[in-house]
């Protein structure tokens, strides 16, 4: 058996082989809820009613897409130039506690959320930096440097909720103390518990998508990515490029740490994350790395999440059949992409 | 310090703590030795501590377990190696991905199988074995000999596959398909095969890894146990310049500091300094390990380069 290219792949080869990626996962699905015990019909039905069947539940997918479109758009612009930033949670720790540097009394309104939304940009920005000029100074790789600072994120917000930053009044628990009113991102629409958080995540895509189709950058960011020697040898500023990816990407994935504390939650706690950075990569790959697909892919992978969640309760399979799925389907997918492009022939 | 340093706990403590890092860097430098990175080293080590340790829980004798664990991280370096090898998909990506999927596996099968306890439940692990005379020797006895079989298998997996990469027409075909695959090939070995090969025996070895710290060191399983061994262990395969020798060096020195940062926890330095400073230590080493080692690294020529036949 070898791989044969195919020169000029028909529609039904570019559509069918992806979708053909998410029906083989809906068949692992359902072969996870036999294994569980479970009628596997019931347990993908409740996975979607759990994920879209109400408004409560609409809303909480809605929600919880937030962080991930944020998340995914930081993979999603640093993948395409080729720089491997794994640390997305780190980042999105950075602009958490920023959120609650400026959030808790140090400025007042009107400017308390422009600037700690600015700073935010600005930390995760400046986290992400260090490895990147690691990388194009001292030839360190940075999915580990990236990777290894994830954990030493934790341990510093951990300090901060036991230390400085610990709510007086949080009855010993490791939290911070809540934002004030003038703090906090607005909801969208009166009554309805959706905060600008998302609106937020929607025009950053938005203004993405701009960067990397309409501008210069843009395309430095594309030319670096698809060949690096080529770029340099074409005289683009290469590492240049990679600096200020780095710090788009860092500080797209500061906004949703950001967002969760001035948005969703209030404050800062250990548990604001629930892998939030790591699912960015899944939602990036599962965008194709675009950045309009990103919020597309996120809205799923929230509903998988939210709806798992449900189902979970109700028919007893254990949630994290919604990790495992997520997994199967970013394997299959980019094994779909790639078969678009070469068939298996024998001989 | 010089107490701390002294004492034979500390280095009984080192050996300890370096013994997974020892079988999952072998492992990763056996894949990336053959070009191939597996990212999937961390997932990877989380089912090698469950599957060990759920083959020891439903009755296996310990080494079963070990086997087990083994067979589990082949199986997911199977999957990592025909995706990335033959298909050529980005290393990155795909490790990713089977790091996710081989956690939530674990996770998965975990709840599956105690749906509903609160303390994990315990087994008997590995129990310390004393070399006979060797152990008795002052300070060195029982630092060195008074061990679980765990940890002397550790350095004995080490030295094999430095013998076996440096001494056998395996380890030379191994070793090619890292730094020119088509001069492999053209001596008539499938690159595909020996590249395949090498992810499944470097993802057992990491699974091993895994399996020690629930057959050896804690006798039961936890969510998050494995806590960041696995990408340590890929920047001391770096910081081993890709040989076996110098990457337990690196993993010694990586115990050396995470042994001592638990007791310097207990002094009185403990008292006035945060406890997530100390455990900050050992991330904070490994970057600058990594900032140190890779201006002079000799990284293997084709590492991350799909090979095709017949393509130059």
């Amino acid at each position: 058996m070898r791989l044969e290219p195919v020169a000029n792949p028909t529609l039904l080869r570019q559509l069918g082989l992806p979708a053909l990626a998410l029906g083989a996962t809906v068949l692992v699905a359902m072969a996870l809820a036999l294994l569980a015990g479970a009628d596997p019909l019931a347990v993908l039905g409740q996975i979607v009613t759990g994920a879209v069947g109400s408004r409560f539940a609409l809303l909480e997918t809605l929600n919880r897409a937030t962080p991930l479109i944020f998340t995914g758009l930081a993979v999603a612009v640093a993948f395409r130039a080729r720089l491997w930033n794994i640390g997305a949670e780190a980042q999105l720790y950075a602009g958490a506690i920023i959120a609650v540097l400026l959030g808790t009394g140090a400025l007042g309104a009107p400017f308390v959320l422009p600037v700690s939304a600015a700073v935010a940009l600005l930390a995760g920005a400046m986290l992400l930096l260090v490895p990147v000029l690691l990388k194009v100074r001292l030839g360190v790789d940075e999915v580990v440097t990236t990777l290894l600072l994830n954990f030493i994120m934790a341990l510093f917000v951990s300090y901060l909720l036991e230390g400085p930053l610990k709510d007086p009044m949080g009855m010993g628990w490791p939290k911070s103390a809540a934002l004030i009113p003038e703090a906090r991102l607005p909801r969208i629409i009166d009554g309805l518990r959706l905060h600008w958080g998302f609106g937020l995540a929607l025009i950053s895509a938005g203004i993405v998508w701009v960067i990397q189709s309409r501008t210069t950058l843009g395309f430095e960011m594309r030319a670096v990515g698809a060949n690096i020697r080529a770029a340099r040898f074409a005289g683009m500023p290469v590492n240049a490029v990679l600096v200020k990816t780095a710090l788009l990407s860092g500080g797209l994935a500061a906004l949703a740490g950001w967002s969760e504390v001035a948005g969703a939650k209030g404050h800062l706690s250990l548990d604001l994350s629930p892998g939030f950075g790591y699912t960015g990569i899944i939602v990036a790959m599962l965008a194709l790395l675009h950045p309009l697909g990103v919020v597309v892919t996120a809205l799923f992978v929230a509903g998988v999440f939210v709806g798992a969640d449900a189902m979970s309760r109700a028919a007893g399979v254990p949630t994290y059949i919604a990790d495992m799925l997520l997994a199967v389907a970013l394997l299959f997918m980019v094994l779909a992409i790639a078969l678009t492009k070469v068939r298996v022939v024998r001989g | 310090m010089i107490e701390i340093l002294i004492s034979a706990s500390f280095w009984a403590a080192v050996l300890r703590i370096a013994s997974p890092l020892i079988f999952a860097t072998m492992g990763e430098l056996i894949c990336e030795r053959a070009g191939v990175l597996n990212l999937g080293i961390e997932g990877i080590m989380v089912i090698g501590a469950f599957a060990g340790w759920m083959a020891v829980y439903l009755g296996l004798p310990l080494w079963g377990g070990v086997a087990v664990a083994f067979g589990a991280g082949a199986l997911f370096g199977l999957l990592h190696g025909v995706l990335v090898v033959p298909f050529g998909l980005s290393q990155h990506v795909v490790g990713l991905g089977v790091t996710l999927l081989a956690t939530a596996t674990a996770y998965f099968a975990y709840r599956l199988a105690l749906p509903q306890v609160t303390s994990p439940p315990k087994i008997v692990p590995f129990q310390v074995w004393e070399v006979p005379v060797l152990s008795k020797i002052p300070l060195l006895g029982p630092a060195l000999f008074a061990q679980t079989p765990l940890t002397y298998a550790a350095f004995a997996c080490a030295g094999l596959v430095a013998f076996v990469l440096y001494r056998t027409p395996l380890g030379l075909a191994l070793r090619a398909a890292g730094e020119n695959p088509a001069a492999l090939e053209a001596q008539g070995v499938s690159v595909t095969g020996v590249r395949i090969g090498a992810v499944m025996v470097g993802s057992g070895l990491m699974a091993v890894g895994g399996s020690f710290l629930t057959l050896s060191a804690f006798s039961s399983f936890f969510f998050e146990m494995v806590n960041g061994r696995g990408w340590i262990c890929i920047a001391l395969v770096v910081f081993g310049a890709w040989r076996p020798g110098k990457a337990v060096l690196g993993a010694l020195l990586f115990a050396g500091f995470d042994a001592l940062q638990i007791r310097l926890q207990q002094t009185p330095m403990g008292a006035v300094v945060p406890y997530q400073l100390f455990l900050m230590l050992p991330y904070v080493f490994s970057i600058l390990a990594l900032v140190v080692m890779s201006r002079r690294a000799q990284v293997p020529a084709a590492l991350m380069v799909p090979y095709t036949k017949g393509e130059r």
